[in-house]
């Protein structure tokens, strides 16, 4: 099931074989992006048979659309916008995902990285700097670090964020995408990327935070 | 982008409670190179912003490991399923 080596590296040979019927290519195709479209799907829909389903509906509509495909995009992007598409309609009649007109909440300005109480207040000179600076976690033992316990706290936290950090955050430091490719399936700008991978970053990094802080005493 | 609403009141300092909401920025190569310049100024001051940033690069790092740990590929019969569909509607058409 591991995607066979890169014979199909080339966008344009592959599209051309799929068009062909070529079975062997859309199984590639398939073993390739799956387990990132489910991770994008659990984004928009509250299960995980909803996602598997939206997985599928993306890839039938491949199968049927590949001869509308024109190369705009990469095939990637094509197909995970695809799968958002599909999720969101579905998670809008779960009333799980408010549709993207809420983006602006999510770039709001009442979302400090860190809260606020953490800092010295007042107009001295002082002003703004750490009050109660982080600790450090180089105290935290490499093992304890990168154990299952604290990969699920990070994931845990990512399920807590809002739809568009979520699928930001997933999109760039999960599956590790480039931004360019996220604003792309995502159709929202660079400055919105950003912003929304801001937001997320700094609340997963609180959750490790709390969690390493509970967890060490 | 979202810091510098903060930074306009002290001239040239670099508070803090800003640097952690310019990280991001930072770390995306979205600084122009005299804000650059103060924040690195900035870090090589502060031990709290140095460990804050350590901590996010450490964030990025443990979610790219979340993906090994649950792959959610497809299902062997969803896959048949999907193959079967694919062959099906090729030698039907055209």
């Amino acid at each position: 099931m591991t995607p066979a080596g890169t014979e199909f590296a080339d966008d344009g040979s592959l599209v051309e074989r799929l068009r062909d019927g070529d079975e062997a290519a859309f199984a590639w195709l398939l073993d390739c992006y799956s387990g990132s479209l489910h991770r994008l799907a659990r984004s928009y829909v509250a299960t995980a048979a909803v996602a598997d389903e939206a997985v599928q509906e993306t890839w039938l509509a491949v199968v049927t659309g590949i001869d509308r495909f024109e190369g705009r995009s990469s095939l990637k992007t094509w197909v995970h916008r695809i799968l958002v598409n599909i999720a969101r309609t579905k998670g809008v009649r779960e009333h799980r995902s408010i549709p993207f007109a809420s983006l602006g909440s999510e770039l709001g300005r009442d979302d400090p990285a860190v809260d606020p109480n953490r800092f010295r207040g007042g107009r001295g000179r002082h002003a703004g700097q750490w009050e109660t600076p982080p600790a450090p976690w180089d105290e935290v033992p490499e093992d304890r670090l990168l154990s299952r316990e604290t990969l699920a706290a990070v994931h845990q936290a990512i399920d807590g964020l809002p739809l568009n950090q979520r699928s930001v955050i997933t999109l760039r430091d999960l599956q590790g995408w480039p931004a360019e490719d996220v604003c792309n399936v995502l159709e929202i700008t660079e400055t919105n990327q950003r912003v929304l991978l801001h937001r997320a970053r700094s609340k997963v990094r609180g959750a490790l935070e709390a969690y390493f802080e509970d967890t060490t005493t | 982008m979202i810091w510098r609403r903060l930074t306009v009141r002290r001239t040239g300092a670099f508070a803090c409670r800003q640097f952690v909401e310019a990280v991001t920025d930072y770390l995306e190569g979205a600084m122009p190179a005299r804000d650059r310049a103060r924040f690195e100024h900035h870090l090589s001051q502060c031990d709290g912003c140095d460990r804050y940033l350590a901590q996010i690069r450490r964030t990025v790092d443990l979610t790219g490991r979340v993906t090994v740990a649950d792959v959610d590929a497809l299902g062997p019969v969803a896959r048949e399923r999907l193959l079967g569909a694919f062959r099906e509607f090729n030698t039907q058409g055209v």
